[in-house]
């Protein structure tokens, strides 16, 4: 069938300003939203730009406006979409555009390196592994999910109005490392994400749980790190 | 742009980001990506990682050594696949202290489950050898390691293509990187590089790899010198989704999925029925075809039907929890109440750049040194897969010999200081770059890169035979040619994808003809290299390793590097 496509288009070194270009593409209902990109780049417009590598939803590099919901492109089939074979193709909103649809993610990434990614544990190793509850796994099981496309940070309201709050991306992969049983800087942890740049600010809007192609629950991993502020303030009162 | 570093790590997958972290505080290191780096391709790895920990049921490393014998069809190289599986256990646990979450049993050790081909006992039945996080294994062990180099301060160049090494002398000490975001071309400079740039699925059409496996590695390491290794035998994993070649872990399998023909029939217990459907992936994958090729394709096509109704929603929805929901979005199928239309798809390369034990990138086949170059990962072929490889032992091969390179490395940086650079390094790569951007050739990348593939997936795939194969020598050479007269049309230097493409499509080119020539020169039938001339398996004239060498004026010259065989000596391979 053929689909129209509507097309974000932005060359700095040409451009002062984006522009929209339109695509026809012949394309079957199961085609991804990445193929039909990608007929255009090879068949028509080579001068396209977008970023893709999987192709399955699992890399992350792919996220997009589609129809103005943000979406993976590789995730999405035409079939999926009841807009009259009419598709609107924009770049993820809130990050910078380099070109057409590639954005600047380095400020997405630079708030993933403040929350200490990684887990911190000084004591030493057992020889083996060191045991874990399958039920503490299960606590955090859905936050290995992300695959940091930015999804969630771009549908983010507060991160529209403070560049300085962490986002809902950066504030899972910390409660990860919270609720894991074998990271021993809980506290710390905590104690860094209780602010309004941190877990407070978020006001449980919501989008980005509804946007992420994984189906995260961010919003709830979020509330669950301010619950745990809760707790952690009132044993330290306790134990005062 | 001039850069000095140690050591250049070409590609942000597990291989080279568990050398970067080995290279250690005290080593100015940089890795270089052509996309992000936990974008790299290791992230795609689902299943498991193989390790003889025992913690569901006996196992031992001399079972998993056998197994990765056997499923090589005794092509690998044992001294190296002893190595491989008798450092499993200590490389599950270090990525266990460095975070990596794993499934966990009841008593809170690492959860194992089944995969093919691992056995207890040399073969008896399967065995539960596989440590997993879901089906999400490789992106969870991409996050911890890339999030740990993080944490060591490691310099990455995101976004970086490479475009070739800097050889001097027979020395290699540097690359030249071309910047995607800028169009700019960097000089990095070193004392060793090695390349992990992964595989180069994308030589084929139906395939589970990602766009950016094009193998860009092996194809410059095979100009600069380095031969490349049983590039013959390349990897169908069964269970790819039907027409769209995405994967489907053998972990369904491992969890009790089981294959079905058209009439239902649990096909594999006749090919392997010890087993049955945990046969190594080129059996599986030959048996589906045998399927089809009998009419037992479900509705008369070329798939079959992998079951996983049995299993219940909760083992889908959590151990499975990926592919469950691939099957969802891409097939349209609901995997709790239908079984899914798979069939074959490209999936991994066995060949790569000739490498030791220890990541150096060897040039004959006594073992001759290539200075200052090392490869690891799916790139290289040490060889631990030999003519086929077993699952979950992928993510073991990349972060044992990534690790060991890294080692190796560091231990070589401190015997040699900086070979001076060239008067003019760049000159090759900026000549070539203006070529292809000036052209005024006819010829565009898509459709010659469409045709590479069509015909590699044709004559090239799971079944071969002379006639195919000589056609499909032919039609390589003939898209060389056409190659030549190619223009690119994007004339920007921001994210030119355009050119990337044809850059990446002379290797593939390049890659094709090498796989094609192997195939042609193996008259047997090894593991994944099915020739139907040819049904046998010959270990009198073909218990070789086929070594290719780059000459550009007479093309790949072929010679041979014997097979090392301690342990096991070969036997008939069934399962």
């Amino acid at each position: 069938m053929k689909c129209t496509f509507i097309v974000y288009r932005f060359e700095p070194a040409v451009d002062k300003e984006p522009r929209y270009q339109e695509y026809m593409v012949e394309a079957e209902p199961t085609d991804k939203i990445l193929d039909c990109l990608n007929k255009i780049r090879w068949e028509q417009d080579p001068t396209l730009s977008y970023r893709s590598s999987c192709a399955h939803g699992i890399c992350g590099s792919d996220a997009l406006m589609i129809n103005g919901r943000i979406e993976l492109a590789c995730q999405r089939l035409v079939r999926d979409f009841k807009t009259a074979n009419n598709f609107v193709i924009e770049p993820l909103p809130l990050f910078k555009v380099i070109k057409d649809l590639i954005v600047d993610m380095d400020p997405f990434f630079e708030k993933h390196r403040t929350v200490r990614p990684y887990l911190i544990n000084d004591e030493d190793p057992p020889e083996k592994e060191r045991l874990q509850d399958p039920e503490n796994q299960k606590f955090f099981e859905h936050a290995l999910a992300c695959i940091l496309c930015g999804s969630c940070t771009a549908a983010c309201p507060i991160n529209r109005s403070n560049d300085k709050y962490l986002g809902p991306a950066a504030l899972l992969r910390g409660f990860r490392y919270v609720a894991d049983s074998r990271d021993t800087a809980t506290g710390s942890r905590l104690a860094q994400l209780d602010n309004e740049n941190g877990a407070w600010g978020c006001k449980s809007m919501w989008w980005c749980t509804d946007v992420c192609p994984k189906s995260i629950p961010v919003t709830k991993s979020i509330a669950q790190i301010k619950r745990l502020i809760k707790e952690e303030g009132k044993s330290k009162t306790a134990g005062s | 742009m001039k850069h000095q570093f140690d050591v250049i790590i070409v590609g942000a997958g597990l291989a080279g980001l568990r050398a970067a972290i080995e290279l250690g505080e005290d080593t100015r290191v940089a890795v270089l990506s052509k996309v992000f780096a936990t974008r790299s391709h290791s992230g795609a790895a689902q299943g498991g990682i193989g390790a003889a920990l025992g913690n569901e049921e006996e196992d031992n490393w001399e079972w998993h050594m056998f197994d990765t014998v056997k499923g090589s069809d005794y092509l690998g190289d044992q001294d190296a696949i002893e190595i491989l599986a008798r450092d499993a256990p200590r490389t599950i646990y270090e990525l266990e202290h460095l975070g990596v979450p794993f499934n966990r049993t009841p008593e809170g050790k690492i959860a194992q489950r089944a995969f093919g081909g691992h056995t207890r006992n040399f073969g008896e039945a399967p065995v539960k050898r596989a440590c997993f996080a879901a089906d999400r294994t490789g992106r969870v062990i991409l996050d911890t390691l890339w999030e740990k180099c993080l944490q060591r301060g490691i310099q990455f160049f995101d976004e970086f293509q490479l475009m070739s090494l800097i050889v001097n002398e027979g020395q290699c000490h540097g690359v030249i990187a071309y910047e995607l975001a800028s169009g700019k071309l960097h000089t990095l400079h070193s004392k060793a590089v090695l390349l992990a740039t992964g595989g180069y699925g994308k030589v084929y059409k139906t395939t589970s790899n990602a766009f950016a496996s094009t193998g860009d590695g092996l194809a410059i390491a095979f100009r600069a010198g380095a031969p490349l290794e049983d590039m013959e035998f390349v990897q169908f994993h069964p269970t790819g989704i039907y027409k769209l070649g995405i994967l489907l872990s053998e972990a369904a399998r491992g969890e009790g999925g089981v294959l079905r023909n058209n009439e239902g029939k649990r096909f594999m217990e006749l090919y392997a029925p010890v087993i049955k459907d945990l046969a190594p992936r080129d059996m599986v994958s030959r048996c589906i075809l045998e399927e089809v090729r009998a009419g037992r394709g479900i509705d008369g096509k070329d798939y079959v039907h992998l079951d996983l109704t049995h299993l219940g929603e909760e083992v889908l929805n959590t151990k499975l929890a990926e592919i469950t929901g691939f099957a969802r979005t891409y097939s349209g199928v609901e995997p709790i109440k239908e079984p899914i239309p798979v069939q074959p798809t490209c999936h991994y390369m066995m060949g790569g750049i000739a490498a030791d034990i220890d990541g150096k990138v060897i040039t004959d086949s006594e073992g001759t040194q290539f200075p200052g170059l090392y490869a690891a990962g799916e790139c290289a072929c040490v060889s631990v897969h030999g003519a086929n490889r077993l699952g979950c032992n992928s993510l073991l091969d990349i972060l044992v010999f990534g690790r060991r390179a890294g080692k190796e490395m560091r231990r070589y940086i401190h015997t040699v200081g900086f070979a001076p650079l060239p008067s003019n390094p760049e000159k090759e790569v900026i000549d070539k770059i203006a070529a292809l951007m000036e052209s005024n050739g006819n010829e565009k990348g898509g459709p010659i890169r469409a045709e590479l593939q069509e015909v590699m997936m044709d004559k090239v795939s799971v079944f071969r035979n002379r006639p195919g194969l000589t056609k499909a020598l032919e039609k390589v050479r003939e898209l060389k040619g056409r190659y030549q007269n190619i223009a690119v049309q994007d004339k920007g230097s921001c994210f030119n994808r355009d050119l990337l493409d044809a850059i990446e499509l002379d290797y593939m080119l390049d890659l094709a003809e090498v796989i094609v020539l192997g195939a042609l020169t193996r008259e047997e039938s090894r593991g994944a290299h099915s020739r139907e001339d040819f049904p046998d398996r010959d270990d009198q004239k073909w218990l070789v390793h086929t070594m290719f060498r780059y000459s550009k004026e007479e093309g790949p010259q072929v010679f041979f590097k014997p097979v090392t065989i301690t342990r096991f000596q070969p036997k008939e391979r069934k399962y």
